[in-house]
């Protein structure tokens, strides 16, 4: 296995799905010429050439709609949105026509259609650039909404939501294209819906995704280091939940802790808490405790930011609350 | 045209008007939920437009879309069985009035969020083109559209992509209540296609063979490479915006105006005048067209309900 960063590993992906299948192309703001904003689809525009790594103007209604329209007729588009913060601009096209199109239609629209975006704080963008609104978009059925945390899982999860003939929202954390990790080579698919063990303990678990897996996994470390030994839960994929390795790590750990970078409010934690409760209850020996963004928009200053943002130390407080 | 093909073109005008005329009675008895918009006094628009159609012509619209359905070849009873919510109906009852499509007619929607569906368009024909499908795509859409910047970023995109798209507005003069003078900056629709080099007229909606003759010499320019093109077609809604329009917004008189402007009533003249058919044929196509929604009716009225399980079917295709 080779060891490649997130980055790699993704480009990786939309190449090789890109050279097997011709219908597969890319479209979006700087993805050609420029070589993509993150660098992602470098080198792409002179290998695939201008017809399937297309340029954009800044338009994102138009690049969301014209990728469900090109998806309806039967290709494989692949939109790039530089970051969610834009997503709202094309907000109706991504949760009242992707989302909805093969439903309302009684089954006859089919969307195989991937939206690639970034998510996350951290780099002084300030408000409006620095959101992680995930929850947000796994609010809605029809709509499938991944995020990985490791360079393994991105090119396969990639991958499988090329392949998926549904609409896919494929969530990157801006802040993680230089991590590196060990990545299978070929046709590494990893599939869609499918939480996993990222890290095995027995006193305490951890559900977590994206960024906050870093941020956990090193808290984890030190807790270690004092003894506490954590399981930790990647969700991967926020809709469709897979809650069961989840409810088999709570069985044996009876302890929570669920961190993510969005706002507490109404987000991955409190869904996830809620299942919890619901479901394995009586398994649950302390209140599930949640780590999350500070509500307030983030600021540009480094250090307000940062105070804004969940920090290795507040993963370790909030372990220690439930042990 | 061969005599059928105009009797056809007759035929489709009276279907939609009666079609429409019952759907709003059955409305009225509570058998029809939710929004419906009519489509009477704008019968000549799709069925001119659409008769120049070739089969791989995609065709997109907005939500006053039965008459479009019906022209693009959904049958009434189809259209009737969606309007009742039936899993027979086209979209199998999940869809109702403003969401009916059949993509196996490649009629693709019934869009209902108001312009949300021309970058849609653009990507219909992006498919085409990337398959080297000579086909053009048409995307109707109604005078209101053209003030939200779906407009704008959908008209930009097709022309900076030479897409084979004719962009339709279907002007009716009004946007829900409002006129298009007070909606928008400029009256004359068509000059909204001069920012983007992208050719462009208006003509005429009442006029089912002016409508048809229209598009088919512009969709053959498409079809050519002329790349996309705007078609302004003036038209009128007899009825109000939907079922529940107090209509306080014009006068009387003015829709009476227009509805002796009638489009059907104008090509009955026309076919009559050129002998192309008698007033007993036309008669006896209205008592088809009669027939035709009468049984549209029972078919959606003995049609099942959808199942329970057809609540959790197509969230997605892939569970």
């Amino acid at each position: 296995m080779a060891r490649l960063t997130m980055r790699e590993a993704i480009s990786q992906a939309l190449w090789e799905e890109m050279e097997r299948d011709p219908d597969v192309f890319i479209l979006g703001e700087e993805v050609g010429v420029w070589g993509g904003t993150y660098a992602v689809t470098k080198g792409f525009y002179d290998h695939f050439g201008a017809e399937r790594v297309r340029d954009t103007p800044i338009s994102e209604a138009a690049i969301v709609g014209a990728a469900i329209g090109a998806a309806l007729t039967g290709l494989r588009p692949v939109a790039e949105l530089m970051t969610i913060n834009f997503a709202f601009v094309a907000m109706d096209h991504i949760v009242n026509e992707a989302a909805k199109l093969h439903y309302m239609f009684g089954g006859q629209m089919v969307l195989p259609l991937v939206i690639r975006t970034t998510s996350g704080g951290g780099r002084q963008l300030a408000a409006t650039h620095s959101q992680t609104p995930d929850a947000i978009f796994a609010h809605f059925p029809g709509l499938k909404v991944v995020a990985p945390g490791t360079p393994a899982d991105a090119k396969g999860l990639l991958k499988a939501s090329i392949r998926s003939n549904d609409p896919v929202l494929f969530i990157e954390h801006a802040t993680l294209y230089q991590t590196r990790g060990e990545v299978p080579e070929g046709d590494y698919i990893v599939p869609i819906g499918k939480s996993a063990i990222q890290r095995a303990g027995r006193d305490v678990t951890i559900i977590t995704y994206s960024k906050m897996l870093e941020i956990s996994m090193k808290a984890a470390d030190q807790l270690a280091r004092e003894g506490i030994e954590t399981e930790i839960v990647d969700l991967r994929t926020l809709r469709p939940l897979d809650m069961e390795p989840v409810f088999d790590s709570i069985k044996k750990t009876n302890r929570a802790v669920i961190v993510e970078e969005g706002w507490k409010s109404y987000g991955v934690g409190a869904e996830v808490s809620a299942r919890i409760y619901e479901q394995i209850f009586d398994y649950i020996d302390a209140p599930i405790r949640r780590v999350a963004q500070k509500e307030v928009p983030l600021p540009y200053n480094r250090t307000l930011e940062q105070m804004a943002l969940p920090q290795v130390e507040d993963v370790i407080a909030a372990v220690k609350e439930v042990m | 045209m061969e005599k059928l093909e105009y009797l056809d073109l007759y035929q489709q005008m009276v279907v939609i008007r009666r079609l429409e005329e019952v759907a709003a009675e059955l409305y009225q008895k509570g058998k029809i939920g939710g929004f419906l918009h009519l489509y009477i006094g704008q019968e000549a628009v799709s069925t001119g437009l659409i008769s120049a159609r070739r089969p791989e012509d995609r065709v997109i619209t907005a939500y006053r879309d039965h008459g479009v359905a019906i022209n693009c070849g959904i049958s009434a009873n189809e259209v009737m069985a969606e309007l009742l919510g039936k899993v027979t109906g086209c979209s199998r009852g999940k869809g109702g009035s403003m969401h009916l499509a059949d993509v196996s007619k490649n009629f693709w929607g019934g869009h209902a969020i108001v312009g949300a569906h021309l970058p849609i368009a653009v990507g219909l024909a992006l498919g085409d083109v990337y398959k080297d499908r000579k086909a053009v795509t048409i995307c109707m859409f109604g005078d209101g559209a053209t003030n939200i910047g779906f407009l704008h970023e959908a008209l930009n995109l097709s022309k900076v992509w030479n897409l084979p798209v004719l962009w339709v507005c279907e002007n009716n003069q009004y946007g829900m209540g409002t006129a298009v003078e007070r909606a928008s900056a400029v009256s004359e629709i068509r000059q909204k296609a001069c920012g983007y080099g992208m050719k462009n007229e208006a003509i005429n909606g009442m006029d089912v063979i002016e409508v048809r003759e229209t598009a088919l010499r512009i969709l053959e320019e498409i079809r050519n490479g002329s790349g996309p093109q705007l078609l302004e077609i003036d038209t009128y809604r007899f009825r109000g915006h939907s079922m529940g329009d107090p209509e306080r917004y014009r006068k009387a008189e003015e829709v009476h105006q227009w509805q002796e402007n009638d489009p059907i009533g104008i090509y009955r003249r026309y076919l009559i005048g050129r002998e192309v058919a008698t007033e007993a044929e036309l008669n006896e196509q209205d008592g088809l067209a009669e027939q035709i929604v009468q049984k549209a009716v029972e078919f959606a009225e003995a049609s099942p309900e959808p199942s329970p399980e057809e609540l959790y079917a197509h969230v997605y295709v892939e569970e």
